[in-house]
């Protein structure tokens, strides 16, 4: 019966606050599917930077690749019918969802460059360069992101 | 095989001609003759159950069959109608639902008592479905088994076969369209979905890598590329279906409730 009464209230903290942890789960999924998303269109099917298989591979960086590729396909989609629900709900919270974008974007980005760049080797994120400029870019880019997204989903944490 | 010629081949491609024919119009049957008894069945599974079914036999018998035996390429194409495609026009298709209303309703209940038994609820569980199907692949491309395919029509058959039922195990076991014995939550199917599809993706960049026996290693790399992002497109068409049914499931209900107790 309490939900029943809550749902009279025509106040928007409430459903948000029902639903805070769905708002940031719905961003970080999308996030994660977004970098990954930029990831294989733009460096891996425009510009070519990014190789399909790169002969350093570590089969733990295939095992690895498989998964983050498998989970951001899924990732993406499943956030987006999240995101529809909320908005049904009347419970979006949008600065809590941006910041969970950037925490998943960020935090996947991070991953890929150092462990899965760097640590496995899965592929360079270009070829017959210095790498060094691309890979501070590439993951500073991932740490301002991760930062950003920390304060938006620290700062929503109570509606 | 498929080359035509041998008295075993002709029987084959006959069967399967024969089975094919024989699921079309039983489907269209039953839906028509349903129809006069229960809601009119919607066109788009007739269409889904024509393209699904014909996906799968184009692949076993005929033309293109033959091309695929000498071309990895034409072979992964037709893996990907075989085992992902055709599966889940089929599951759409919801098979099982419209022989349930279309048989005398003895017959139906013998069908549902089955279909609660042990071996089909085994089989439909996602982690032995997902095992059946991706783990099937891994063994196809990773062992000698690729290549008796090719030396012995009756294991050409009985993979090809394997391949088109371990599809739709594998669909039913993610989409419960046609009526199942145990439901699994939908977090958990997730989470099988996720590893089966990283596992068909390792699986292409392994072929990718290590061609199968007596495969060029252009065709495998670019057979490897289709299966991976033909894959991914097959995989987004099931995982949007799935997200789309936990989003009908999950909407609220309490304004339902609520209308209910006021009328």
């Amino acid at each position: 019966m309490t939900s029943h009464t809550r749902d009279i209230h025509d106040d928007t903290a409430e459903p948000r606050r029902i639903y805070s942890k769905r708002n940031m789960w719905s961003g970080f999924l999308f996030g994660v599917g977004l970098a990954a998303f930029i990831d294989e269109t733009i460096f891996h099917q425009l510009l070519h930077w990014h190789h399909f298989y790169d002969l350093s591979t570590t089969a733990v960086g295939l095992v690895s690749d498989g998964f983050f590729h498998a989970f951001s396909w899924f990732a993406t989609i499943a956030s987006l019918f999240l995101f529809a629900d909320l908005r049904r709900r009347k419970a979006l919270w949008m600065t809590r969802w941006w910041g969970g974008v950037l925490l998943g974007a960020g935090l996947f980005q991070l991953y890929d460059g150092l462990v899965q760049h760097k640590l496995m080797g899965i592929h360079q994120i270009r070829y017959n360069v210095d790498l060094t400029p691309y890979d501070l870019t590439w993951n500073i880019i991932a740490v301002i992101m991760i930062i950003i997204g920390s304060i938006l989903v620290w700062r929503t944490r109570r509606a | 095989m498929g080359h035509g010629g041998t008295s075993a081949s002709i029987a084959v491609e006959l069967i399967c001609t024969l089975i094919y024919a024989a699921a079309i119009l039983g489907y269209t049957l039953m839906g028509l003759l349903s129809s006069r008894n229960y809601k009119s069945w919607p066109l788009y599974r007739y269409l889904c159950w024509y393209a699904g079914c014909t996906c799968a036999v184009i692949v076993i018998i005929g033309p293109f069959a033959a091309a695929a035996h000498s071309d990895f390429r034409i072979h992964m194409i037709g893996h990907l109608l075989l085992g992902m495609l055709g599966p889940l026009l089929m599951a759409i298709a919801a098979p099982v639902t419209l022989l349930l209303r279309s048989l005398p309703v003895s017959r139906a209940r013998g069908l549902s008592s089955f279909l609660r038994s042990p071996y089909p609820a085994l089989v439909c569980h996602p982690i032995v479905a997902a095992l059946l199907n991706t783990g099937g692949l891994w063994l196809l491309y990773t062992t000698p088994l690729y290549t008796w395919m090719h030396q012995y029509t009756a294991v050409n058959l009985l993979v090809h076969l394997h391949i088109l039922l371990a599809g739709y195990v594998f669909t039913i076991s993610m989409l419960y369209i046609d009526p199942v014995a145990h439901r699994y939550g939908y977090v958990y199917r997730a989470i099988v979905a996720i590893i089966a599809a990283a596992l068909h993706g390792m699986l292409s960049k392994y072929i990718y890598i290590h061609p199968p026996a007596g495969i060029p290693a252009g065709d495998a790399e670019t057979g490897a590329m289709w299966m991976y992002y033909g894959g991914d497109l097959v995989q987004l068409i099931i995982i949007g279906l799935f997200c789309y049914r936990w989003y009908r499931d999950a909407r609220p209900r309490k304004l339902v409730v609520s209308t209910a107790l006021d009328s």
